[in-house]
């Protein structure tokens, strides 16, 4: 006390040290996490060594020997334990993709619905998330199978000349065969879809320009389905329908829709719908009513006060908590693999599994798997957000 | 989602309390007081526990037998159901002492799975099941054919097996649960199911109209079905193998439940043996003299097993077939205990 002179800094101990006292309980901390990481592997590695387990992806170029019924990539019997991989990878990316697309749709027709000043679409809507919302998914899964697996069994189908039927095996349609000369339409429908983008920027370009709008619809209608279909007659109709035939065991080929398929997509889609409804009307109600009162001031019709208005300010507030439905979607449809719909888990935490009981290196690498599918897809709407967020000035 | 819980738990037990296990389990399961089996969920005649929580079946009267063997009473068990999938991770994770639940001995699980076979409890073989009204007298004209099977079985290697030997194709549903499975075939989704044959009796008493099913003549695989232990455990493994020996050299001699008290006084040189009033052949094996007594008192002989589980005493109605003793022309046949 005696010796200090003013100015200068007051020492003290490191023990006081706030900063310093930060830094060692973070080092720490890091010591005890990295350590029982390092426990665990140690131990997991010792264990398995002991009783004889030889844990490695070895396996990986394997002849697999098991068929997988819903495929998108081809696979047979003679293809690898990678290939089987691969094949449950796309099966889970692919019920997800769409049952995302289709959950989203039907969460903002829903949730906007419970906006609705009709009554009973309101309560419909309002029933619909409080019943679905609380039951939990696996449940709902099992019923819908359960549901599906009561359609008419395939031999008791009467033929039709439609070609179409819907039995307890799945959607049989005809399908389409495609002859030489049909990738001329390939082709046309890509081209149409470039034009189409081509003009949409066009459009915008002479509407902030002129004010002027352009109708799209038509223009769209015109180049993407058009072009294609004149294509179709100018290379002399290349596609033949091929149409199911009956057999002893139901029908020819795959299904056009395998019924695990549908029952996975459906209760994704039935179940994450609920909970977008719920995101989409708060994101609705978080946009205050004068919003609506000043652009229909500036003469904006009501679905152009919605479009241009409520929507794109709703949606700052929506879309966080949809990306996490988004990923709840992905990560619940393991869940499908109870309802026998070959995805990841299915093929690969299950039947490789079984085959080359490698359960760590299997687990590592799904586990790995739904990670990067979650931190990709937080990436994208991430991007989405900022662009979405609001720019201040 | 029962199953899947029961694999991650597995998994995270496998990954933290892999080594809590190797040591000796006979101690361990002495210092517990009571057997962990793992047994199957639901299979009549195997393992299938009623309304009451009462476990019944073949395989479960080996783990009571073991329990016997043990601690002189056949009700110190305690039974861990386990999905096909998850039961080699639940033994290696030393989740369970012994795994009976109609397992097949194959090699590589006898290897690298870290399990060891030393007994079968129950030779099977693969068949399939059929609606009547399809009108399939062979399993060779089920080609194009949908088929449920269960996960995580050598069956599902088998029907794939056998479909490409014949060069013939079907569209394969794979369910994780066997309840799952018959329930999808009953339901008209399958053309046929297929297990093991033992099995295929036993799931058929499950469905809505059991006579309009007819289990097809093809036996397409050998499944000698026994119990695993965790390899690297000797003694273990042979309290386990000889429990089996010695309830078929009970059958042998002649010895059964309702006989064994009287049978202590036998003069017979083989009885003295097996029931240890000559010889000191259970403490070879760690437990006390009397432990093939203990075991009869509890369970029976094997064909006081058999017959009250799968054989005649039963819904299933299972002929011994295979499963006779080698005297009387099965495969059934244990080494001398001498």
């Amino acid at each position: 006390m005696t010796n200090m002179t003013v100015g200068d800094k007051p020492k003290i101990s490191p023990f006081y040290d706030p900063k310093v006292r930060g830094l060692f309980f973070q080092v720490l901390m890091l010591a005890l996490v990295a350590l029982g990481v390092f426990i665990a592997y140690r131990n997991a590695v010792e264990g398995l060594r002991r009783q004889g387990v030889v844990s490695s992806l070895g396996f990986w170029d394997s002849v697999a020997g098991f068929p997988i019924s819903f495929k998108l990539i081809p696979f047979t019997e003679l293809s690898t334990y990678g290939t089987a991989f691969w094949v449950g990878l796309i099966n889970t990316l692919f019920v997800s993709a769409i049952g995302i697309v289709l959950a989203t749709i039907l969460g903002f027709i829903i949730g906007v619905a419970r906006l609705s000043t009709n009554w009973l679409v309101s309560k419909l809507a309002y029933w619909y998330v409080q019943i679905i919302r609380n039951i939990p998914l696996l449940i709902q899964l099992i019923l819908i199978a359960d549901i599906l697996q009561h359609l008419p069994n395939t031999n008791e189908l009467k033929e039709n000349s439609l070609g179409i039927y819907l039995s307890n095996k799945g959607l049989f349609t005809p399908q389409p065969d495609f002859l030489g000369g049909s990738q001329y339409i390939f082709y046309a429908l890509l081209a149409g879809l470039a034009l189409f983008i081509a003009v949409y920027y066009w459009a915008k370009d002479r509407q902030t320009k002129t004010g002027q709008q352009t109708p799209l619809l038509p223009i769209f209608l015109g180049l993407v389905f058009g072009l294609p279909l004149v294509a179709f007659f100018a290379t002399g109709m290349p596609v033949q329908m091929q149409y199911p035939v009956k057999t002893r065991f139901g029908f020819q080929g795959d299904a056009t829709l395998q019924l695990e398929f549908v029952a996975a997509l459906v209760g994704l889609v039935v179940y994450t719908a609920a909970f977008i409804a719920e995101v989409v009307r708060a994101g609705i109600i978080s946009v205050s009513k004068g919003q609506t009162e000043a652009a229909g001031a500036l003469g904006l019709s009501p679905s152009q006060s919605l479009k241009l208005v409520i929507v794109p300010q709703a949606m700052r507030v929506i879309l966080p908590p949809l990306t996490n439905q988004y990923l709840n979607l992905t990560k619940n449809s393991t869940l499908a693999s109870v309802i026998a719909f070959p995805e990841l888990v299915q093929v690969f935490t299950g039947t490789v599994l079984n085959q080359t009981n490698q359960a760590i290196p299997i687990m590592g690498v799904t586990m790995l798997v739904y990670l990067t599918i979650s931190l990709i897809t937080s990436f994208l709407m991430n991007n989405f957000n900022k662009r979405m967020a609001l720019r201040e000035r | 989602m029962k199953i899947k819980i029961t694999g991650l738990v597995v998994g995270a037990v496998a990954v933290l309390a892999a080594n809590a296990a190797s040591a000796g389990t006979l101690e361990n399961v002495k210092q517990k007081g009571f057997l962990q089996c793992g047994s199957n969920t639901s299979l009549a005649g195997f393992g299938l526990p009623d309304a009451q929580g009462n476990w019944t079946g073949l395989d479960v009267d080996y783990c009571r037998a073991i329990a016997a063997a043990i601690f002189g009473d056949g009700t110190k068990v305690k039974f861990t159901p386990l999905a096909a999938k998850d039961r080699f991770t639940a033994l290696q994770s030393g989740e369970v002492d012994v795994l009976v639940r109609n397992t097949t001995w194959t090699i590589s699980r006898d290897t690298t799975n870290g399990a060891t076979f030393q007994a079968v409890n129950y030779y099977d073989g693969q068949g399939f099941i059929v609606r009547k009204s399809l009108n399939v007298k062979s399993a060779l004209e089920l080609n194009g054919a949908t088929i449920c099977v269960q996960q995580g079985t050598t069956t599902e290697l088998n029907l794939t097996d056998y479909f490409r030997a014949n060069k013939i194709t079907y569209k394969p549903v794979v369910f994780a649960g066997s309840d799952e499975t018959t329930k999808a075939y009953d339901s008209g989704r399958c053309d046929a199911f297929t297990t093991d044959a033992s099995g295929l009796f036993a799931e058929r008493l499950k469905m809505s109209k059991p006579e309009d099913n007819v289990v097809l003549p093809e036996i397409i695989s050998k499944e000698p079905l026994g119990p695993a232990v965790r390899q690297g455990d000797e003694k273990w493994t042979k309290i386990v193998m000889w429990t089996h020996y010695a309830m078929l050299t009970a059958e042998e001699l002649g010895v059964t439940k309702a006989n064994v008290d009287e049978m202590l006084k036998s003069t017979n040189p083989d009885v003295k043996r097996l029931l240890g009033t000559e010889g000191k052949f259970g403490e070879g094996l760690g437990l006390t003299n009397d432990w093939a007594y203990k075991i009869i008192k509890a369970v029976g002989n094997y064909g006081e097993a058999f017959e009250r589980n799968v054989g005649q005493g039963s819904q299933l109605k299972i002929a011994r077939g295979i499963n006779a003793l080698w005297s009387k022309g099965g495969l059934q046949y244990a080494p001398p205990i001498r």
